[in-house]
């Protein structure tokens, strides 16, 4: 058994047991925790594979961003856990007899599925050899499939636009800082030197109404 | 016999040279941490430590023997395996990113071609120590520093990676070594990317600092109003990993501002007798210059609130990082125009 077959089977293996064990920890969190784990080894099998970009950009984007939201939700969810065990045992039957129908399915057509005759000369190599597979991804995703690529950003965007304008909200009475506002002042705006002379103070009417004008 | 030379010995000599690595690494950030309260006490015109050894020299060693021989606490309400799991997390990480940054020509452990995005990728999964800290701790404090950390860490990562992307264009590759080599010119300092991209590494260095949790964006431990923060509840040995990680961390920060902007180990000057200096010798000098740039703000700079962290962070450095990534690529792709309608 070479090195890259020991590496693989380790990799595959605690892949395989922590995607076990984000269905069946009990704790939220740690459910979180192994799917985590399971993105860094999947990851560690790209590398193997030979693609080191896309596995770099697995635990960039998946592990580095998505999962921290992920986990900044789930730890703040109040969960009861004796509640949460008490609603297993109730929905076993029917989460069972689902994942019996789905297994069924899945059967079914993976055994009358074909892959079709023209498909795998259409097919780009996955690693061509005179390119680095960062530039061979580039050239497909970029260049090849370009237009499907535009389609996508943009049901993105519109997609962000739509969860930004209904969460958004101005408050009215929320105070708020102005940067652009505080640079402006001058000195000039902000204070004013009065000499006050003794046992009369300054004249209230002058104050209140230098308050008023930098309010404005 | 011959199993043993094709596949044990080179493992034997990447083990060798990753111990190597990391002895010095821990030898140095022993230092930078010295350099670091000494450079805060001579801003303050305080002496600093300056008891343990000659001017204070081995006081880190000295609270290494502390942290390490101290009873290590396990908060009773903690999530125990979380709960030791979050500082190893941290330091591992943090040491991990040593692997591909190379110190001078060919001084590199793994010369791997996603170099930039491995140290990317270790980087941004650094979060995960703090959230997993303060989580486990179960504890206020600690929890709304792992809240506020998941938040910022994510929000600069954006702009660094923007900034990353900026070089990458400009080098036309993503291994560390070729970034350097890329800025090998006939000025010298001058065609190191600093110069050309100077907003971008003026954007990176603030974002470095935020993304390690320097001050002026410690927030995560903001010792005012959240104690340390996802520390509170660790001390002894699981405390000093923290630390030992959050420095190392922050000397990798300081060796990709290096190979980013500041041209690795290439000499100022590309004429003899700079040339003759070890390639080692001016990486470590430049890491030391932004290191102490990191050092000065600390000293200087009043913490940020909350909003404006965010608000530098996506309404001033994410426009600004992707505005700069497009002008950088247009400027690349058709620059050459401009200079032939010139002539």
């Amino acid at each position: 058994m070479t090195a890259a077959a020991v590496f693989f089977y380790l990799f595959a293996c605690i892949l395989v047991a922590s995607a076990f064990m984000v269905i069946a920890s009990k704790n939220p969190v740690h459910s979180v925790l192994y799917l985590i784990l399971a993105f860094v080894n999947a990851s560690g099998l790209f590398v193997m594979m030979g693609a080191e970009f896309l596995a770099m950009i697995l635990v960039v984007v998946y592990v580095g961003a998505v999962a921290v939201l992920f986990l900044f939700v789930v730890m703040m969810l109040d969960v009861d856990f004796a509640e949460l065990k008490h609603g297993a045992l109730q929905y076993l039957p029917v989460g069972m007899l689902i994942g019996g129908i789905f297994l069924a399915e899945l059967v079914m057509v993976l055994g009358s599925w074909a892959i079709g005759p023209g498909v795998p000369s259409a097919i780009t190599a996955p690693i061509p050899t005179n390119v680095t597979n960062t530039e061979a991804i580039g050239l497909v995703l970029y260049t090849r499939y370009v237009y499907f690529f535009e389609v996508a950003g943009m049901i993105l965007l519109v997609a962000m636009i739509g969860a930004i304008v209904l969460t958004l909200h101005h408050k009215a009475r929320v105070k708020r800082q102005s940067i652009s506002a505080q640079n402006a002042r001058t000195p000039q705006m902000a204070m004013k030197v009065a000499k006050v002379r003794t046992g009369q103070g300054l004249g209230s009417n002058e104050i209140s109404s230098k308050d008023a004008g930098e309010a404005a | 016999m011959d199993f043993f030379w094709t596949t044990l010995w080179p493992l034997i000599i990447i083990l060798g040279q990753s111990l190597l690595l990391l002895v010095i690494l821990l030898v140095g950030i022993a230092y930078i941490l010295l350099a670091d309260r000494k450079i805060w006490a001579a801003v303050q015109m305080r002496r600093g430590p300056n008891v343990v050894g000659p001017w204070g020299l081995l006081q880190s060693f000295a609270d290494l023997l502390k942290f390490v021989v101290k009873e290590p606490v396990i908060p009773a309400g903690s999530n125990k395996g979380v709960f030791l799991l979050a500082p190893l997390v941290t330091c591992v990480l943090a040491l991990a990113a040593w692997a591909v940054v190379p110190v001078s020509a060919g001084w590199v452990i793994a010369n791997i071609n996603v170099g930039v995005l491995y140290i990317f990728a270790v980087s941004s999964l650094m979060v995960y120590g703090v959230i997993m800290a303060g989580w486990a701790s179960n504890s206020k404090y600690p929890f709304l520093a792992a809240l506020r950390s998941a938040a910022q860490m994510v929000s600069y990562e954006v702009s660094i990676g923007f900034v990353i992307i900026t070089v990458l264009l400009c080098a036309g590759s993503l291994n560390l070594s070729k970034i350097v080599e890329a800025q090998n010119g006939p000025y010298g300092m001058l065609s190191w990317y600093w110069l050309p991209l100077f907003p971008m590494f003026v954007v990176f260095f603030i974002s470095a600092l935020a993304e390690t949790n320097r001050p002026p964006f410690d927030l995560v431990e903001a010792e005012s109003e959240l104690v340390a923060g996802f520390m509170v509840e660790y001390g002894s040995s699981p405390y000093m990993m923290f630390m030992l990680g959050e420095y190392v961390a922050i000397a990798t920060m300081c060796a990709m501002g290096t190979i980013l902007f500041l041209g690795g180990w290439l000499p100022p000057v590309p004429y003899a007798p700079f040339t003759w200096v070890p390639g080692v010798i001016w990486f470590v000098l430049k890491a030391l210059f932004i290191f102490f740039g990191f050092a000065m703000a600390k000293a200087i700079v009043p913490r940020y609130r909350y909003d404006q962290l965010m608000r530098l962070g996506w309404k001033v450095f994410l426009p600004l990082s992707l505005a700069m990534v497009v002008i950088v690529a247009g400027v690349l792709q058709y620059g050459h125009l401009a200079t032939a309608a010139m002539k």
